[in-house]
């Protein structure tokens, strides 16, 4: 018995005396923090992260290779835990939540009958899948299978349906379904996702320059959902009120449903839910992700810097915004006349966007009351410019500084700054595009008797609006097509008092496909006018660049603009981004905001020390071919909600608001009218009847 | 030679370790998944288990035979096998990191694996000579990598198979393994 004992506790001490002097001699220096980090892990080995075993994740976690919540058993706070240990960028602590695009519904066609094996993955090796439409859900329950948590079950419409509570976001699901249906994405991950080619994206969506998700909205507000819809825009669009008002929308002329009937009326239905939050008098929270510590200042707060200041808030940096003029909002604020975009109601917006924790200040101009040494000596780690295009062309032709001339965007913010321009009784403007109109519907409700639009092409090559032309019309604007202003002639006092113009007519078209007018020799014509406006397009005013030696490598291209990549928008110097009109040349507010967006995200790769690159698959500025349609069965002709709008007796009066808002039938009508492309595989047949 | 061959042979295909004589079934219902993990669990395994059949063979031969303890066998065989692999893990991560990347995960989970137990046993058992030994330990690991990378290929397949819902996953793996049991059946009276 003593003998056993003796050589137990010899084998025993040997064992231990080789491991003590072997921990020794073989000691590797190790990363405490990996023991520590394990320590907060599960501790079950599950391989749920996809690393083998917990110290594995540990090591993973250690090297940045995974995030901190990569345990997909433990709770959030342990991923702050580890957060807190790495100090690291605690942003990657957000909850992951897989969510659903397809909304159930009926079918697609079928193309053949399947009958191989119960799995998506199979069946999509088969064609695509055994569907007409090659982007849905297969439904074959892979992302069930493949889900550790019971948080997905398929859903009455043969749809996958996930169950938040249950969901701890481990990825499972998304990385087996073949067709793009489940994401696990965070927040900031939800915020920086831009198109991709292989997307399940509705015509409308892929052709919006913010990529609102717009049938998701829709869906939402016929739903009743009106919270959820405010959401859904606000991932891509933070100014839904201006918005709402004034996009030219360029989503409803790729409508599907336009190819049978009139579009829906998308940007009405924004405008309502974005009216609802405002009237309801209380804002809705908008999550921000926690603090990076990065800084950031964004120069000029129009639409793009407010969406890039609003983005890069959202991801968790600190924002400054210097700003020019006296009050916050760039072209919006002084380029769009109060009666289609009421201060008032953006004042509100703005507020919502700075109530973020966005630090800004007004009447800083760039090159005058700062320069880029001094950001830079404060400290920002990246630089945002959104100047604008301020500057106006132009007409190169005799007495153009005569008094009571004027030039387009000057003139309006000159009205929107509250100044007292004097108006003549007889004024021209010349020009044809959205500036234009918003002079001479200005005029109009400023006292000006006749008013006139003098433009050198016809009115089907007006780049203006058609709903805002239509509305001039009818505000008893007179149209003078065909017609080029040659000299302005001046009184002994220098008052304006003719504008001389050649007749034309149209010849060839040119490269933007518009025919070019040509000039009737000997056309001369004198209009009796005492006030004239020249709105006939801007330029970014890049003059700052002049005034200090940093910004001598800042590329400017011959438009004026800021040279840029247009799928990253950054400039030349590595860590100054543009977007906007000084990215663009002038443009629509929905493409400012987009490409803050945009700017907002390659900031955060910047800052993330990541390469700056737009994804791999990115779908910018292009339409997946398969899903424009040339005809769509079934769709029963309905007439869209028609937007109430001020009579035009009572409008040309005041400043007011011209555009009412759809009420909530209305609005529920028109959501219903959304084929809900991309959302739903639609039996053509079955449209018809559900109509 | 000619002995060690049939030694070799019986090892891993006759007795094979995993479908003959059923043991280390946890590793293999459990990192039998993945291709990838079945690979680097069957390189542990050959690694440990050749090093543990010698040392154990070592131990039993000099010290429990010399002091008539082979009951003591199972307890100084557990005692002595965990020490090893927590050397030899120590070991790698110092001298051979490439080597350590590739297998340090598996290494933990073989420390009681009851393949390598059970291969440490049958050599005492049979009372091998120490080459024979150290034959059947390398034979008994080949078999156990031989038949989880089969099964691992399997599984992978029957991911895309329609399986009756009571008897997923790991019902449905078992059920394979009796019918792989019985294909490694076949070699039965061959030596």
């Amino acid at each position: 018995m003593i003998e056993a004992i003796l050589v137990m506790f010899g084998i025993g001490a040997a064992c231990g005396l080789t491991l003590s002097v072997a921990s020794k001699v073989f000691y590797v220096y190790e990363d405490p923090r990996i023991a520590e980090v394990e320590w907060h892990m599960a501790g079950a080995n599950c391989g749920g992260c996809g690393y083998a075993g917990c110290s594995a994740a540990a090591v993973a976690v250690v090297e940045g290779k995974a995030p901190p919540s990569a345990c997909v058993i433990t709770d959030t706070e342990s991923a702050i835990n580890i957060a807190a240990i790495m100090g690291v960028d605690p942003g990657s602590a957000e909850a992951l939540i897989s969510s659903n695009t397809c909304l159930g519904g009926n079918r697609a066609d079928d193309k053949y009958h399947y009958m191989g094996v119960n799995s998506c993955q199979a069946l999509d090796a088969f064609y695509g899948g055994k569907r007409v439409c090659s982007i849905g859900c297969l439904g074959l329950g892979d992302c069930i299978k493949a889900c550790n948590f019971d948080a997905i079950a398929i859903g009455p419409n043969g749809y996958p349906v996930v169950d938040e509570n249950k969901c701890v976001g481990c990825g499972a699901c998304e990385k087996v379904c073949p067709k793009n249906i489940l994401t696990v994405r965070t927040m900031s991950q939800r915020l920086l996702h831009f198109n991709e080619e292989d997307d399940a994206l509705a015509p409308c969506r892929q052709t919006c320059p913010a990529e609102i998700d717009i049938p998701l909205y829709i869906s939402q507000i016929k739903d009743g959902d009106y919270e959820g819809a405010v959401h859904t825009i606000r991932e891509r669009n933070p100014l839904l009120l201006s918005c709402g008002r004034v996009c030219p929308h360029p989503c409803e002329s790729y409508c599907r449903r336009s190819i049978e009937d009139e579009p829906v009326s998308i940007n009405q239905l924004k405008r309502f839910v974005a009216d609802l939050e405002m009237n309801s008098g209380k804002r809705l929270p908008i999550p921000c992700a926690p603090d990076t510590g990065k800084r950031i200042a964004v120069v000029g707060g129009g639409p793009a810097g407010l969406s890039c200041a609003y983005f890069l808030r959202r991801l968790g940096h600190e924002v400054t915004i210097y700003e020019a003029m006296p009050e916050m909002g760039g072209i919006i604020r002084y380029g769009i006349p109060e009666y289609r975009l009421p201060q008032k109601v953006l004042a509100w917006e703005i507020e919502g966007i700075l109530n973020l924790g966005i630090e800004h200040h007004t009447n800083m101009r760039l090159g005058v009351d700062f320069d880029l040494d001094s950001l830079i000596t404060k400290g920002f780690d990246a630089i945002f410019l959104g100047v604008g295009a301020w500057n106006d062309y132009n007409l190169k032709i005799e007495g153009e500084d005569l008094k009571g001339s004027f030039k387009g965007i000057d003139f309006l913010s000159r009205v929107a700054s509250g100044e007292k321009v004097p108006i003549g009784r007889r004024a021209a403007v010349i020009g044809g595009g959205n500036s234009a109109i918003d002079c001479v519907r200005t005029l109009v409700r400023l006292g000006a008797k006749e008013v006139y639009i003098v433009y050198r092409r016809t009115r089907k090559e007006m780049p203006a609006n058609e709903v805002e032309i239509v509305a001039a019309e009818h505000e008893g604007i007179k149209f003078h097509f065909l017609a080029a202003p040659v000299s302005v002639v001046g009184d002994d006092n220098g008052n304006v008092t003719h504008l001389e113009y050649l007749k034309m007519e149209l010849g060839e078209p040119d490269a933007s496909g518009r025919r070019r007018p040509v000039t009737i020799e000997g056309s001369e014509t004198l209009m009796e006018i005492d006030m004239l406006i020249t709105a006939i397009g801007q330029t970014p005013d890049v003059s700052f660049t002049q005034k200090e030696r940093r910004l001598e490598d800042l590329e400017i291209t011959r438009w004026k603009t800021i040279d840029n990549n247009p799928e990253t928008l950054q400039s030349s110097i590595p860590y100054i981004f543009t977007g906007g009109d000084s990215a663009t040349g002038p443009s629509l507010v929905v493409t400012a905001i987009g490409g803050g967006r945009r700017a907002a995200a390659s900031i955060h790769q910047y800052l993330s020390g990541e390469p700056v690159e737009p994804p791999e698959k990115s779908l910018f500025q292009k339409h997946i071919k398969e899903s424009i349609f040339d005809s769509v069965d079934g769709v029963k002709k309905t007439p869209r909600a028609e937007m109430p709008e001020l009579e035009v007796k009572e409008r040309i009066k005041s400043m007011d608001e011209v555009d009412l808002v759809l009420d909530e039938k209305d609005a529920i009508y028109e959501s219903k009218r959304c084929l809900s492309c991309c959302r739903l595989c639609y039996n053509r047949d079955e449209i018809a009847q559900s109509n | 030679m000619g002995d060690y061959i049939v030694l070799a042979i019986s090892c891993i295909l006759i007795n094979n370790i995993l479908l003959a004589q059923y043991l280390g079934n946890c590793p293999f219902l459990g990192t039998s998944k993945k291709m990838e993990t079945a690979v680097g669990m069957a390189m542990a395994v050959v690694f440990v288990l050749v090093l543990a059949g010698v040392i154990t063979w070592i131990v039993n031969t000099f010290i429990l035979q010399r002091f008539g303890l082979e009951y003591l066998r199972t307890l100084s065989f557990i005692l002595v096998i965990a020490a090893l692999v927590q050397f030899v893990e120590m070991f790698l991560k110092k001298s051979i990191p490439a080597l350590y990347a590739g297998l340090g995960i598996f290494l933990p989970l073989i420390t009681t694996n009851c393949a390598v137990m059970g291969v440490c046993l049958i050599n005492v058992n049979e009372e091998y000579t120490f080459l024979q030994a150290l034959v059947t330990s390398f034979s008994y690991a080949v078999g156990f990598g031989l038949a989880l990378i089969l099964f691992a290929g399997v599984r992978e397949r029957i991911l895309l198979a329609r399986v009756p819902k009571p008897l997923q996953d790991t019902s449905i793996a078992l059920v394979t393994a009796g019918i792989l049991s019985l294909t490694f059946f076949a070699f039965k009276g061959m030596v």
